[in-house]
């Protein structure tokens, strides 16, 4: 007899571990949130308080900070497991890597992109954001907050074997963090000047669309390089 | 299908072992960079003395006979290296890793000049030595890339490992550099259309066309050359301790 689990009870599994693991230490999960608000808060410092001027660069600020946040938890992704071995049992696992791979980034989204996207409305105030601009935001940060963990993922995956990987890391994912940073505050832009925004909403989804199925995939390819 | 595909492999293994391609590297690598120098030095000299100054730009346009080639070539290197690195990542050919390994300083070399040539281009011709539109920002961002790949490649203890994570990495690089391209695309602005097209007439007149014929294939030809000659000092590297590395080492310091 064998004794595969089930992709969803291998899932549930995961999920609860990876969650229970994150409540533990409540406090290192707030840093991402905080971290926003000190980067959104440095604009208005060094650029002075002209509600105008902040009306204005409020929809990069804001999504400049949100990548941010994610970049700066993205090392932790693989880190931990890798360090007590637990990244040995999932790469051993007869459950699809890709999958477990897809978990994981789904408790990563949840834990630092969503609480920021719930904050949002706050972060818009303090940037004197118009009160119009607030959908396309919101719509352009859930579709794009998830491209980034996913995108982020493969770059992990393949840094994880480096001690110190901080700054190669960010390197590394930058330049592939462009185009959703640029379809995802460019349609913020382009509704504040009046245009239609929501062609950019459209590439982001089917990014995210083809981000869902083929950056597990790639980032399960890319741990095996690495550990092998 | 199989068959044919084993056998290919099996050439790649035996033309690409580590003292088969040393002998080959040895072998052409100064012809690459002779032909390279001869071409290069042509097509130089036709910029400077032989091509009348452009109606419109005057003299500054003569930049371009550096600028276009190694545009050409920054983009070139990049595709080659991603070829390799899929053959290194699907065939586990080592000689492929190192050959996509040496791509990646040479094509962030190619890269940078265009950057640089381009901005003092610009200067004279749009007033600023930078601007935001798609052409150079996708630039901009394949040199990050081949630094991406470069550093990983450094990062990494094991040797392999590292080179089949950069290789990945340049297959991903790939798919990224046209998004990019694409996404910049919105801002539209000031640089001029391109004037050769592969497909179509040219809009260039044909005496000032020689010399960057000359300049391209000059510089094809130091990549060759160029990448002959790192792939040659990683391979050695690598096998150093090997009794063939060994063999070379003292020959070459008993001639000296």
């Amino acid at each position: 007899m064998t004794l595969t689990p089930t992709l969803f009870a291998s899932a549930r599994a995961q999920l609860r571990r990876d969650l229970r693991l994150v409540w533990r230490r409540r406090g290192d999960a707030m840093q991402p949130m905080l971290f926003a608000v000190m980067v959104i808060a440095l604009f208005p410092l060094a650029l002075g308080a002209e509600s105008r001027m902040l009306a204005r660069i409020a929809p990069g600020v804001l999504w400049v900070a949100v990548l941010l946040a994610g970049l700066l938890t993205l090392d932790s992704l693989f880190r931990s497991d890798l360090e007590d071995g637990s990244l040995e049992q999932l790469l051993l696992s007869p459950v699809p890597l890709a999958w477990l791979i897809a978990t994981r980034v789904a408790v990563h989204w949840m834990v630092t992109s969503l609480p920021l996207l719930l904050l949002t409305p706050l972060f818009a105030e303090l940037l004197h954001l118009p009160g119009q601009l607030m959908t396309p935001l919101l719509y352009s940060l859930a579709l794009g907050t998830p491209l980034l963990s996913l995108i982020g993922a493969v770059v992990a995956a393949l840094t994880v074997g480096i001690r110190r990987s901080g700054m190669l890391l960010s390197v590394l994912a930058l330049p592939l963090f462009l185009p959703v940073l640029v379809f995802g505050s460019g349609a913020v832009v382009a509704a504040s000047q009046g245009l239609p925004w929501s062609g950019a909403i459209y590439l982001l989804a089917a990014g995210l669309a083809l981000a869902v199925v083929l950056a597990p995939l790639a980032a399960a390819t890319a741990l095996r390089i690495t550990l092998t | 299908m199989t068959v044919s595909v084993n056998r290919l492999v099996l050439w790649f293994n035996k033309t690409g072992s580590p003292p088969n391609f040393d002998r080959f590297a040895a072998r052409w690598t100064p012809w690459a960079f002779a032909t390279a120098i001869i071409f290069m030095a042509a097509g130089i000299y036709g910029a400077i003395y032989s091509v009348p100054a452009d109606y419109a730009q005057g003299e500054n346009f003569r930049i371009l006979y550096i600028h276009v080639p190694a545009a050409w070539m920054s983009l070139f290197i990049f595709v080659v290296m991603a070829i390799q690195a899929f053959i290194a990542l699907v065939w586990r050919i080592k000689a492929c890793e190192i050959l996509a390994m040496s791509c990646a300083p040479v094509g962030a070399a190619f890269t940078l000049i265009t950057l640089v040539t381009g901005s003092i281009w610009g200067k004279p011709t749009w007033g600023t030595w930078w601007t935001w539109d798609p052409r150079l920002t996708s630039e901009l961002v394949l040199l990050f890339l081949y630094i991406g790949v470069i550093g990983l490649h450094n990062a990494i203890e094991d040797r392999r490992a590292a080179a089949r994570a950069a290789c990945f990495l340049a297959l991903i690089g790939l798919i990224n550099v046209p998004i990019v391209h694409f996404a910049v695309q919105w801002w539209n602005t000031l640089h001029q259309g391109s004037t050769i097209r592969l497909i179509g007439p040219s809009t260039m007149d044909p005496s000032m066309m020689w010399p960057l014929l000359a300049t391209v294939i000059g510089t094809k030809f130091w990549f060759i050359g160029s990448l002959l000659q790192r792939a040659r000092a990683m391979n050695l590297e690598q096998e150093s301790g090997k009794d063939w590395v060994r063999k070379i080492s003292e020959s070459s310091a008993n001639e000296a």
